[in-house]
């Protein structure tokens, strides 16, 4: 069953605020995880591999250059949890 | 051209006495000892159940995602750098004209074994992104340069235990070579974990004195049979005397030179004949343009092994000849316990504050003395020094044959 865009947004938010110190409230769907959140590419390699571990998703290195904003993010995570 | 000259004007620490340098030198005057058993589970597989951890954990003094991309000598020395820093009056300077020098023996041994441990249990997806930064030697160096933005150069020589003190002479040398106006310099250590503590028992170099920890480091002693490891770290901001001077800085003192020299004898054994220690002696005198009438004080590499000590002692009667009567020798690894790539760091933060204060520091722990010690040993209690100008040596060896000796003289 596909997983809820909330439930992922409410993960994320967790995952960001322990791998790189963000607020969870900043870590807002439209929010770029490289300019706005300061989330360098080695704390994005880990984010990626908490979210996969979080909610049982594969994210290939390919598709990591696609994660631009957390939206997208979300967006990823719930497709692929169809 | 007259020569540049290189005073200090920032201290920082954070030590198995204290988790800055004031609280670290209160201690080594009080004669305190910063040795403990260890708590973790893991000391208790290994021949030596005791160390010297530092007295206030990083997690106390930095942000928890700090402490999660850095490596726990990386940690150390940040801590001890900003408050270097800010000792120093938070200098506004050039950044191309500022330079980082930072060593550790063994670098981030912690990360590389941990994360190994993680390679095996859970498997390549799930080690750490951060691993190298975190493991490399480089990496105290590197993050302090990084928070200071210091494009003048970062740099780290290891020479095992004479690192911290071959990294202050690098970054003394850079100052004096118009190379930096600035430089952060000094040396860390965190290697408190099972296997580097294994492999220095296998050396037969560790004390196993398990059953009374705070009295196992005891340089000099009869009795002494090995080092205490610890862990922790020392930076001394070097900076150019006039450039010092025109922003109306605190300056403690003066390095006035260093010596260096190899033994090319054993690889983790002195040199009996004490040669290599004599020439660094000789050559750092040279380089101050200081006698060894002028030495009042020295902190020694002491480490309380049986070997070392002497061999030491032995080396520094011969290159200071009748004048070594006048110098207090202090052991101050017999508190701290030896912090490795870190020690020659925090000894030469010591010998600062000794000269500021004009006291050396004693050395515990010596219930009966090496009748082969031909040193003036400072015991028990801390001895005052002369007034007026007075200088003094910190002598730093190193697994490898490396010698290091620094000088400083009062300003």
């Amino acid at each position: 069953m596909a997983l809820a865009q909330a439930d992922v947004l409410a993960g994320l938010k967790e995952i960001v605020e322990e791998v790189a110190g963000i607020p969870a409230a900043s870590v807002e769907l439209d929010k770029n995880f490289t300019d706005d959140l300061d989330v360098d590419s080695l704390s994005m390699v880990e984010v990626v591999v908490a979210a996969e571990e979080r909610f049982g998703v594969k994210i290939p290195d390919d598709s990591v250059t696609d994660l631009v904003t957390v939206g997208d993010a979300v967006n990823f995570i719930v497709n692929a949890s169809k | 051209m007259t020569r540049r000259r290189v005073v200090v004007t920032g201290l920082g620490a954070t030590t198995p006495l204290g988790g800055d340098v004031a609280t670290t030198w209160a201690g080594l005057l009080a004669g305190r000892s910063g040795v403990r058993t260890l708590t973790e589970d893991w000391a208790q597989t290994i021949p030596v159940t005791f160390a010297a951890r530092v007295a206030v954990e990083p997690s106390e003094q930095m942000e928890r995602v700090e402490i999660r991309r850095l490596d726990r000598s990386e940690q150390f020395g940040l801590i001890a750098s900003r408050e270097a820093w800010k000792d120093a009056g938070s200098p506004e300077i050039d950044n191309e004209r500022l330079g980082v020098v930072v060593a550790s023996g063994i670098g981030g041994v912690t990360t590389l074994l941990e994360q190994y441990d993680i390679l095996n249990g859970k498997g390549a997806r799930l080690v750490s992104p951060h691993t190298v930064p975190m493991l490399m030697p480089n990496g105290p160096a590197a993050n302090i340069g990084l928070e200071l933005k210091a494009q003048a150069g970062i740099h780290t020589p290891v020479s095992a235990c004479a690192s911290g003190a071959e990294a202050i002479g690098y970054a003394f040398e850079m100052i004096r070579n118009n190379r930096a106006d600035i430089v952060v310099s000094g040396g860390v250590e965190a290697a408190c974990h099972a296997l580097p503590m294994a492999a220095f028992a296998a050396m037969k170099a560790l004390s196993t004195r398990n059953d009374d920890p705070a009295r196992a480091s005891r340089p000099y002693d009869l009795n002494r049979d090995g080092f205490v490891l610890g862990e922790g770290g020392g930076i001394l901001v070097l900076e150019e005397y006039e450039h010092a001077k025109a922003r109306g800085a605190k300056i403690y003192c003066e390095i006035a030179g260093q010596g260096l020299s190899s033994d090319g004898y054993h690889i983790a054994a002195p040199d009996p004949s004490g040669a290599g220690v004599q020439r660094a002696v000789k050559f750092a005198l040279r380089d101050a343009e200081l006698t060894t009438a002028d030495i009042v004080h020295l902190n020694a590499h002491a480490t309380s092994t049986p070997a070392g000590d002497v061999a030491e002692a032995n080396a520094l009667r011969a290159a200071l000849g009748k004048d070594a009567d006048h110098v207090a020798v202090s052991a101050t690894k017999s508190m701290t316990g030896h912090l490795l790539g870190g020690a020659g760091a925090i000894e030469s933060v010591f010998i600062v504050k000794a000269l500021q204060d004009r006291l050396a520091p004693p050395t515990i722990n010596i219930e009966e003395l090496d009748p082969a010690v031909t040193v003036d040993v400072v015991r028990d209690k801390p001895r005052a020094l002369p007034a007026g100008d007075i200088a003094a040596l910190n002598d730093s060896f190193g697994f490898g044959g490396h010698n290091v000796v620094l000088a400083f003289k009062s300003i």
